[in-house]
C-alpha cells in the first residue's frame, strides 16, 4: 500500500515539489475521453452554480461546479489539446504550480460534498462530480487534502475504523443489542446469507441501528453475520480521493465477505459507504465481487415485497425523508424508502426537489469531517431548512447516518426542533412480530 | 483589392480556406477527445427504464424541474438564439444553394420575410443573452476573452448577413464580402473554441447519461 498521500501533508517544502509532479501526472492519467469531451463542452453558462448548495445559499460565484474543476481543466487544456500543446511547446502556458492547487482546497473540498447535483442540470451533459472525483486525487496527492478527511483516513487504515474504534467496542455493543432484544448476534458465521457493515457513526452514536437488523433479520427468518475483521463500512480513502487506500479499505470487507461465503453484503445507513463498496469497489479492486452488495433499504424493500416483514400501526404526525446523495442521487436506490416510508407513516410529504433531486446535507464528501468547512456547512444548510420549513414536515427521516449528524447539528444551530430518525430503526420499530405466520407457511 | 476582388477572394480561396481548416480542425479534436478511451466499469449494473446515454442525450433539451425559474435568461435567451441560428443557416434560401453546390443536398428553404424576422429575433436574443453574461454574477466570473471573442464571432456573420440583405450601411458587394469573410472565420475558429460544443454536447450528454445509467439513475 501506498500511503504517499497521507505523508504529503506533513511533508516539507523540498518534498512538495516532487509530490506536485506526481500530482499532475495523476491529473494526465485520470483524464479520459468523457473528461476531454466535459470540459471541450462548457459554453460557461454558470447553470451548475444554480444546483449547487455553497452557491445558492452564499451567493459566491466561486462556488459554482465548473470553476472548481479548474486546476484539472488546466492540465487538460496544457496537455491534451492542440491549441494547448501549441502554447506549452511555444513557452506561453504556465504550469500548474502548489500554490495554485492550495489555493482550491477550499472549493475541491470545503464546498463540495460531491453530491452530484451539477451533473444533473448541465445542458450540454458534464458530469462535474466525476471530474471533482478524479481531480480530488491530484490534490491528496499534492498534499491538499483536509487535515481533518486525511486524520480520519489515517485512523481508518491503522485502526480500522475512521473514528478509531476497534472490535472491542463492537463486541461491547453487541452484548448490549442481544441483552435489548433477546436475540443472537451472529459473529463471523461462515455461509450466512446476509453480511452486515456499520459505519462508526452508528457504532457510537446510533446503537437502535444494530439491534433494529437483529430484530428484522429474524422476523424475515434469514441468516446473518457480522464479521470480526471487516465491520467498517466507510471508506474515506474515497472522500479524500486516494484509490489505492481506498482499494485496502475496500479489500477488507470483500476478502471477508468472500472467505465466509456470503451471498450479499449489506451495506449500512450511510450514503458514501454504500458508493465506495457497490460502484467504485469492483472497479478499485479490478474485478467483479464473489458476492452481491446492497444497501440496507433494498434489502428491506425485498423482504417487504417477499412478504417477509410486516408492519403494524404508524408514526403519529407528519414525516419526511432526506434523500442521502450517494445512496439516491449517485447510487440509483430511489423507490424502496418511499415503498417503506408508506408502511410506517399514514402523512409522508415529500420535499419539494427530492429523489434524485434532493438537496443534500451539506456534510457529505468528507465536509462534516472537515473542521475548516463547518461555517461554510452550516450556511449551506438554509438549503434544506428551507425545504423542511416549506414540506411542514414534523419528523425527519432518512437513511444515512452522517446525514443524520449534519442534520442533527443544522437544525440545532438554526434552532429548529425536529428529530431525525433512520428509516430502518422506524421499520424495526412498527415490525409486526408475526412468526407464526411464517412458520404456518414453512409447515 | 476592390469589393469584387475581395468577393471574389472570399468565395474561391478564402471559402476553401476556411471549409479545411474546419474539415480537419474537427476531425482532429474528435480524435483528440474520443481516442483518450475510458476504463470499463467493473460494478454490475442496475439498469432501469429510461436510463440511458440516448435518453440523457435528448433529456437534457429540456430544464430539469426548478432550474427555469432559477435562471430564465439563460433558458429563454438560449433557445432562441439556438433555434434562430439553426433557422437562418440552413433555411435561408441562398445558403440552401451554397450547400448544394458544396455537398450536393438541398432541403426547401422558408420565404425571405420569415427568415428576416427570425434574424431580427435571433440578434436580440444574442444581445439579450450577452447582457445577462455581463450582469450575472457567476457568468461574469467564469468569462474569460474567449467567451466574448466567441459572441462576437457568431453574432457578425449574422448581423452582416442581415445589413447585406437589407443592403444597409454599406454597398451589396462589400456586404456579402464581409458577411462570408465573417462566416468563414466563424467556421475555422470553431473547433478550437467553445463553439466545439455543438459537435461535443452531445458525445459529453451520452457519457453522462450512460455512467448514470448503470447505476439505475436516469439523468
Amino acid at each position: 500500500m501506498s500511503s504517499t498521500a497521507l505523508q504529503a501533508h506533513n511533508s516539507t517544502r523540498a518534498t512538495r515539489g516532487a509530490s506536485l509532479e506526481r500530482a499532475v501526472e495523476v491529473l494526465k492519467e485520470v483524464i479520459d475521453a468523457p473528461i476531454a469531451s466535459y470540459f471541450s463542452s462548457c459554453v460557461h453558462c454558470g447553470l451548475c452554480a444554480e444546483a449547487c448548495l455553497f452557491y445558492t445559499e452564499t451567493g459566491e460565484p466561486k462556488y459554482t461546479p465548473i470553476h472548481k474543476l479548474e486546476p484539472l481543466r488546466r492540465v487538460w487544456e496544457r496537455e491534451y489539446t492542440l491549441l494547448g500543446r501549441v502554447k506549452k511547446w511555444l513557452g506561453l502556458s504556465k504550469p500548474l504550480t502548489d500554490e495554485e492547487l492550495g489555493a482550491w482546497r477550499e472549493l475541491v473540498y470545503d464546498s463540495c460534498t460531491m453530491c452530484g447535483r451539477c451533473s444533473l442540470v448541465c445542458p450540454v451533459g458534464n458530469d462535474l462530480v466525476y471530474m471533482i472525483r478524479k481531480l480530488r486525487e491530484g490534490m491528496a496527492l499534492a498534499g491538499h487534502a483536509p487535515p481533518g478527511v486525511v486524520a480520519a483516513t489515517r485512523r481508518t487504515v491503522e485502526i480500522g475504523s475512521p473514528m478509531g474504534i476497534r472490535w472491542p467496542a463492537v463486541a461491547a455493543q453487541i452484548k448490549h443489542v442481544e441483552a435489548e432484544t433477546g436475540l443472537k448476534v451472529p459473529i463471523d458465521q461462515a455461509g450466512a446469507e446476509y453480511m452486515l457493515l456499520l459505519s462508526s457513526m452508528e457504532i457510537i452514536n446510533f446503537p437502535e441501528y444494530l439491534s433494529a437488523i437483529a430484530r428484522i433479520m429474524h422476523v424475515a427468518g434469514k441468516t446473518w453475520t457480522l464479521c470480526s475483521e471487516a465491520f467498517e463500512a466507510t471508506n474515506s480513502g474515497i472522500q479524500i480521493g486516494v484509490s489505492d487506500i481506498a482499494r485496502v479499505i475496500v479489500a477488507r470487507v470483500v476478502n471477508a465477505a468472500e472467505r465466509l461465503q456470503v451471498k450479499t453484503v449489506v451495506s449500512p445507513e450511510c450514503g458514501h459507504a454504500y458508493f465506495a463498496l457497490r460502484w467504485d469497489g469492483p472497479n478499485l479492486m479490478g474485478r467483479p465481487f464473489g458476492f452481491e452488495v446492497k444497501h440496507v433499504l433494498e434489502v428491506l424493500d425485498e423482504f417487504r415485497v417477499q412478504g417477509l416483514i410486516r408492519t403494524e400501526g404508524f408514526e403519529e404526525g407528519r414525516l419526511t425523508f432526506h434523500d442521502p446523495c450517494q445512496i439516491v442521487r449517485r447510487g440509483g436506490v430511489i423507490e424502496p424508502q418511499r415503498h417503506l416510508m408508506q408502511m410506517i407513516a399514514r402523512d409522508f410529504v415529500e420535499m419539494d426537489e427530492t429523489g434524485k433531486y434532493n438537496w443534500c446535507c451539506g456534510g457529505g464528501g468528507g465536509v462534516s469531517a472537515n473542521e475548516e468547512a463547518e461555517g461554510l456547512r452550516l450556511a449551506a444548510f438554509k438549503r434544506k431548512k428551507a425545504q423542511l420549513e416549506a414540506c411542514g414536515a414534523q419528523t425527519l427521516v432518512t437513511a444515512c447516518a452522517n446525514c443524520r449528524i449534519v442534520l442533527e447539528e443544522g437544525l440545532e444551530h438554526y434552532q429548529m426542533a425536529l428529530p431525525v430518525v433512520g428509516l430502518t430503526e422506524l421499520v424495526a420499530k412498527h415490525l409486526a412480530q408475526d412468526d407464526g405466520r411464517r412458520q404456518d407457511e414453512e409447515g | 483589392m476592390n469589393a469584387l476582388e475581395f468577393l471574389a477572394w472570399v468565395r474561391g480561396p478564402g471559402l476553401d480556406l476556411a471549409l479545411a481548416v474546419f474539415a480537419l480542425g474537427v476531425v482532429w479534436r474528435l480524435i483528440e477527445i474520443y481516442t483518450l478511451g475510458r476504463k470499463p466499469d467493473l460494478a454490475p449494473p442496475r439498469r432501469v427504464p429510461a436510463a440511458s446515454g440516448w435518453h440523457t442525450l435528448w433529456r437534457r433539451m429540456l430544464p430539469p424541474p426548478g432550474m427555469f425559474r432559477r435562471s430564465p435568461v439563460s433558458y429563454v435567451g438560449g433557445y432562441v438564439f439556438h433555434l434562430g441560428l439553426a433557422i437562418v443557416v440552413f433555411f435561408f434560401i441562398p445558403h440552401i444553394q451554397l450547400i448544394k453546390a458544396l455537398l450536393g443536398l438541398s432541403w426547401p428553404g422558408l420565404p425571405s420575410p420569415v427568415i428576416d424576422a427570425v434574424t431580427v429575433v435571433t440578434l436580440a436574443a444574442m444581445v439579450v443573452v450577452l447582457i445577462d453574461r455581463v450582469r450575472r454574477p457567476v457568468k461574469r466570473y467564469l468569462s474569460t476573452f474567449e467567451d466574448y471573442f466567441v459572441w462576437v464571432l457568431t453574432f457578425l456573420p449574422v448581423l452582416t448577413g442581415y445589413l447585406a440583405v437589407k443592403h444597409l450601411w454599406l454597398p451589396y458587394t462589400t456586404m456579402l464580402a464581409l458577411h462570408i469573410l465573417s462566416a468563414e472565420l466563424l467556421i475555422a475558429l470553431l473547433p478550437f473554441t467553445k463553439l466545439f460544443h455543438a459537435f461535443t454536447a452531445w458525445g459529453s450528454r451520452w457519457f453522462n447519461g450512460e455512467i448514470n445509467a448503470r447505476r439505475g439513475v436516469p439523468v
